[in-house]
């Protein structure tokens, strides 16, 4: 798998997710700065977490407009795998990659706390290793994940199956007890319409190894690995 | 020329800051305030001295970055 981290200023988990990545396919992802606007060769692009331009105006706007998300958008548009994980996710609706926004949490605070999530569907390259409605845990660490749309644009997320991940409890049962940050329908990541973009709120690249406390997120690094380890073979 | 652009939160869209000085005001005795929405203000310093294409670029501003029009409205104001 090639795959590539863009790194904006302010931006501190691209580490993290290199760990990941490289643990699970066993080759090391390019980091991109945000102003280059070359992609070629890259199987999946990975927009990480952090607080990119220090989260001034809205968080990910600045990050939204930097030359590199041109090629993103470009990248995305030809078929291309984008990941983007807390602020990475933020950027991505900021960009229009990804329908909705997401707010300042409904309890003003900044949530630093695991929380379990509901795989909603598993006929995808990011969750292809999990059991439908499997609930694992994951990491979480931010001030606005609240995630918001419109009713017509949450029915049509829903319709068309592109709500990827729930926060739930640890039974997989949805309630708003679960849904820390206040975000509609307990949403906590989406795809786009081509099920090849998505944006996660919580952090599965920092569980990924025993020394971290688990590896419920590995699943989705494994499964991305798997998807274009065949293709890297044949090439 | 200036143009000040003021960004608020749409109707309908949670707004829990304006939500916690409600309560902060409240708590300081403040009594019959019924709603509180927070927003943004931002103001611009343009060269642009022709009021109708100063008015229009700081429009184009807030549509493509000021503001995030999913979550968003502004009104742009003319000042001196």
């Amino acid at each position: 798998m090639k795959a590539g981290i863009v790194v904006f200023p302010g931006i501190n988990r691209e580490r993290d997710m290199a760990i990941a990545l490289t643990a699970a396919s066993g080759a090391r992802p390019r980091m991109i700065w945000h102003q280059e606007r070359d992609l070629a060769g890259l199987d999946l692009v990975v927009l990480p977490g952090g607080f990119s331009h220090g989260d001034y105006l809205r968080c990910g706007a600045m990050a939204a407009r930097a030359p590199v998300m041109e090629a993103v958008r470009d990248f995305a548009a030809r078929g291309g795998y984008v990941l983007g994980v807390c602020n990475g996710f933020q950027i991505l609706t900021e960009a229009g990659l990804l329908p909705g926004a997401l707010l300042r949490n409904a309890s003003l605070r900044f949530l630093s706390m695991d929380c379990h999530l509901r795989v909603e569907r598993t006929d995808t390259a990011f969750a292809g290793h999990y059991q439908k409605h499997a609930v694992f845990r994951a990491p979480m660490a931010h001030g606005d994940g609240n995630y918001f749309a419109d009713a017509a644009t949450l029915d049509r997320l829903e319709g068309e199956g592109l709500v990827g991940f729930r926060y739930a409890m640890p039974d997989g049962a949805i309630t708003p007890e679960a849904n820390r940050n206040g975000s509609q329908r307990n949403i906590a990541g989406i795809y786009s319409a081509n099920l090849r973009v998505l944006g996660l709120m919580p952090h599965p690249e920092d569980l990924v190894d025993p020394l971290m406390g688990g590896t419920d997120g590995k699943p989705i690094f494994d499964a991305l690995a798997a998807t274009f380890a065949p293709r890297s073979r044949a090439a | 020329m200036k143009a000040i652009v003021r960004v608020m939160l749409k109707n309908g869209v949670l707004d829990p800051q304006g939500k916690a000085i409600e309560h902060a005001l409240a708590t300081l005795g403040f009594q019959g305030v019924e709603d509180v929405r927070a927003g943004k203000i931002i103001e611009l310093s343009l060269a642009e001295t022709d009021p109708e294409r100063a008015r229009a670029s700081a429009e184009e501003m807030a549509r493509r970055l000021l503001a995030n029009t999913v979550i968003e409205s502004f009104t742009v104001e003319l000042a001196g």
